[in-house]
């Protein structure tokens, strides 16, 4: 029922290549087929493997590094937030500002006045430790963490969790 | 120094294979390579520092049984084992050097925090961060 059954190795090694370069530019646009060819895993295979092997599907994952992204430029600097959606890799303050709500529970510049007045002691882990604790944890899609929201549970229009 | 950690290790799917990478690729030295029937032990060191000693071990029973192998093998490929650290003197110069000789690098140089750091795996997947001394 579960689905726990072992992966080949040299596939997982594969399928974590192809998370590395979504780590690496989260920025960038991640298409499966794009991701496939990373990883060299058919296109019509990809998305499952991905997901019985992270837990999330490839998509749902670059969202969580691109808003992971976008706490660490408003904690850390003080780049406008129009910039920092274009960097983080949303095409509009609109999609950015709507998807970074339904993740965090709060919009960015709360977050920025938030985490401003908050003492941090993690000043001597390396960066990149540093932003895997701050990684959100979307264990949902956005849509039906919006849904749950709003209490609707019917089915809704269809609505795509990629910014 | 006479006390302190000595020995720690990664858990590899080839030792062979891993050998050659931390050897060929990084520079590493054999300080051990004892064989009892299938059983391992292999340490490497890094030049300068006598007092420690990488395991690169395999799963394997009898240390562990075979289903947990697998999946002690699944958590290195999927990037899942704790990070590690490889402080070098030029972080940039080493990450040429590396990458000349085919280091699957995850992250170029950046420059923050006063220091410069990038990041590689082996072939197993565990992930290593190469940073600069301060």
């Amino acid at each position: 029922m579960s689905g726990k059954s072992i992966q080949d190795p040299m596939l997982l090694r594969r399928l974590l290549r192809a998370k590395d370069r979504m780590d690496a530019a989260s920025n960038e646009q991640w298409p499966v087929p794009r991701l496939a060819k990373v990883s060299g895993v058919s296109e019509a295979h990809f998305a499952r493997s991905f997901k019985d092997a992270f837990g999330v599907p490839p998509h749902r994952y670059l969202l969580t590094r691109r808003i992971e992204r976008a706490k660490a430029l408003l904690r850390d600097t003080d780049l406008a937030i129009t910039e920092i959606a274009f960097q983080t890799g949303w095409d509009s303050l609109g999609s950015f500002g709507r998807t970074f709500r339904d993740i965090t529970g709060e919009s960015p510049r709360a977050l920025r006045a938030r985490e401003r007045t908050a003492s941090h002691d993690l000043a001597a882990v390396p960066h990149c430790f540093v932003s895997a604790a701050h990684r959100p944890h979307l264990k949902i899609a956005v849509s039906e963490k919006r849904r749950r929201e709003t209490g609707d549970n019917g089915p809704g229009p269809q609505q795509t969790e990629v910014p | 120094m006479s006390q302190g950690v000595g020995v720690a290790g990664v858990y590899v799917r080839d030792q062979d294979e891993a050998l050659n990478f931390y050897v060929e690729k990084l520079g590493f030295e054999v300080h051990t390579d004892a064989r009892n029937g299938d059983y391992r032990w292999l340490t490497v060191q890094y030049p300068g520092q006598p007092t420690f000693q990488l395991g690169l071990f395999k799963p394997q029973p009898p240390t562990v049984d075979e289903a947990t192998a697998e999946s002690l093998n699944e958590a290195v490929a999927k990037g899942a084992m704790p990070p590690l650290v490889l402080v070098v003197d030029d972080c940039r110069k080493t990450y040429q050097e590396f990458r000349a000789r085919g280091v699957e690098f995850t992250q170029e140089p950046v420059e923050r925090y006063g220091s410069v750091d990038a990041s590689f795996r082996d072939p197993s997947g565990n992930g290593w961060k190469l940073i600069q001394a301060k």
